[in-house]
C-alpha cells in the first residue's frame, strides 16, 4: 500500500469542514444496476464534492459462487461513491452511492448495518439490473424506496405497472426522478424519509 | 410494451442489531478483524462505522506513525471515518485499525452515528426531513 508522505495529505477545504457542535451522523444507501445514476444522484444533492472511500475485501469475505473453482487467495477492493448532507449544527447525513460489482455491497462489513434506508434508482430501458439488489434489500429487512430515473429515450411505464412488474407491496413508494437535479434527488430523500417515518409510526416490524 | 417482472424475497434472517451483544469474531457472519471503540462515559461498546464522527483532541506527537500523524491533523474539525479513507487514500479497514490505536491512546474522540434502531427515531427522521426540505 502506498501512504503518501504526511505533507502530501490534503485533508477537507476549509469550508468543507464540519461544525465542531456536529455530534452524530446518520447514513442512507443508494443502489441499482451499472450506469442507473447512483453516482449523479450523490453528486447532485452532496454539500461536498462526492468523495471515493475503499475496502479490501479478502477471498474469505467473497461468496463462494463467486470466486468459484478458485485458488488464489485474492483480495479484490471494493469502492464506493459517498457526499454529505449537514441537516442540523449537530447531524449530519451521508449517502453512500455504490458503483459497480453489486454482489459485493452486501459482504462489505457495515455499509447497510446501521443504514436509515435505501434509495433503489431504476432504468426502465433495463428494469431487471435492479431486480437482485431489490431482493437482497428484502432478505436483509433494509427498508427502501423506487426511484425511476427519467431517461428522455426510456420506456414511460405507468406506476401502478412498475409497482407490478417489480412486485412491489403497496406503501413502498416508487417516484420519478431527475437524478442529475438537486431539488429531484432530495425530493427522493424526503420520499425515503416519509416512508420510513410512516414505518416508525406503525410499528417496529420492518 | 411490457416490463419484466420481478419476484420479491423475504427476510432471511433478523435483522442485525445495531449494537451487537458479543465480541467480534463470535457472531456467524461477522469477520474477526471487527474492530469496536468505547463511546460515552458508560463504556458501552460500539462498532466503528463508516459515519462514525472523528475529532482529534491533542496534536499529532512527535513520536506518531506518518498515518497517524496525518488522520490527527485532518481531524481537527469532525470527520467521518468513510471521509478519513478517502482524503487520506487508505481502504476502511486499515483506517480502523489506525483508530483504534489512536482512540486508545486518547489522541482522538469517536461520535457515536446514529443507526436504525428496531423502533426508528421519529424525532431523528424529522429532524432530517426538516434538514432536507431547506435545500
Amino acid at each position: 500500500m502506498d501512504f503518501k508522505s504526511s505533507d502530501t495529505i490534503t485533508g477537507p477545504r476549509t469550508e468543507d469542514h464540519l461544525p465542531h457542535t456536529a455530534q452524530a451522523a446518520a447514513k442512507i444507501v443508494i443502489v441499482g444496476g451499472f450506469g442507473v445514476g447512483k453516482t449523479t444522484m450523490v453528486g447532485s444533492v452532496s454539500e461536498i464534492r462526492p468523495l471515493t472511500t475503499e475496502e479490501t475485501m479478502t477471498q474469505a469475505g467473497i461468496g463462494v459462487d463467486d470466486n468459484y473453482g478458485s485458488k488464489s487467495k485474492t483480495a479484490t477492493t471494493v469502492a464506493m461513491d459517498f457526499g454529505r448532507i449537514s441537516i442540523t449544527d449537530q447531524l449530519v447525513l451521508y449517502l453512500f452511492g455504490t458503483p459497480g460489482q453489486e454482489r459485493f455491497w452486501f459482504l462489505w462489513n457495515g455499509l447497510f448495518e446501521g443504514a436509515l434506508g435505501a434509495v433503489v434508482l431504476v432504468d426502465t430501458r433495463r428494469l431487471e439490473v435492479s431486480f437482485d439488489v431489490m431482493g437482497r434489500l428484502e432478505e436483509r429487512n433494509v427498508p427502501f424506496v423506487v426511484a425511476v430515473n427519467d431517461f428522455p429515450d426510456a420506456p414511460r411505464y405507468a406506476i401502478e405497472e412498475l409497482r407490478q412488474a417489480l412486485d412491489l407491496a403497496e406503501e413502498i413508494p416508487i417516484i420519478r426522478c431527475d437524478a442529475r437535479r438537486r431539488a429531484s434527488s432530495r425530493d427522493v430523500l424526503l420520499t425515503l424519509m416519509r416512508f420510513l417515518h410512516s414505518l416508525a409510526i406503525s410499528g417496529p416490524s420492518a | 410494451m411490457t416490463p419484466p417482472q420481478r419476484q420479491r424475497r423475504q427476510p432471511t434472517h433478523e435483522p442485525s442489531p445495531p449494537i451487537p451483544e458479543d465480541l467480534p469474531g463470535a457472531a456467524g457472519e461477522r469477520p474477526p478483524e471487527r474492530l469496536y471503540i468505547l463511546t460515552g462515559e458508560d463504556g458501552e461498546r460500539a462498532p466503528i462505522d463508516l459515519v462514525t464522527l472523528i475529532v482529534a483532541r491533542a496534536e499529532p506527537p512527535p513520536s506518531a506513525a506518518p498515518e497517524q500523524s496525518a488522520l490527527i491533523r485532518i481531524c481537527q474539525a469532525p470527520l467521518s471515518v468513510a471521509e478519513i479513507s478517502a482524503y487520506l487514500n487508505l481502504p476502511i479497514s486499515v483506517v480502523t485499525v489506525l483508530l483504534t490505536e489512536l482512540l486508545t491512546a486518547e489522541l482522538v474522540q469517536a461520535r457515536a452515528p446514529v443507526v436504525r434502531q428496531a423502533r426508528a427515531d421519529r424525532s431523528l427522521l424529522e429532524a432530517v426531513m426538516h434538514g432536507l426540505q431547506k435545500l
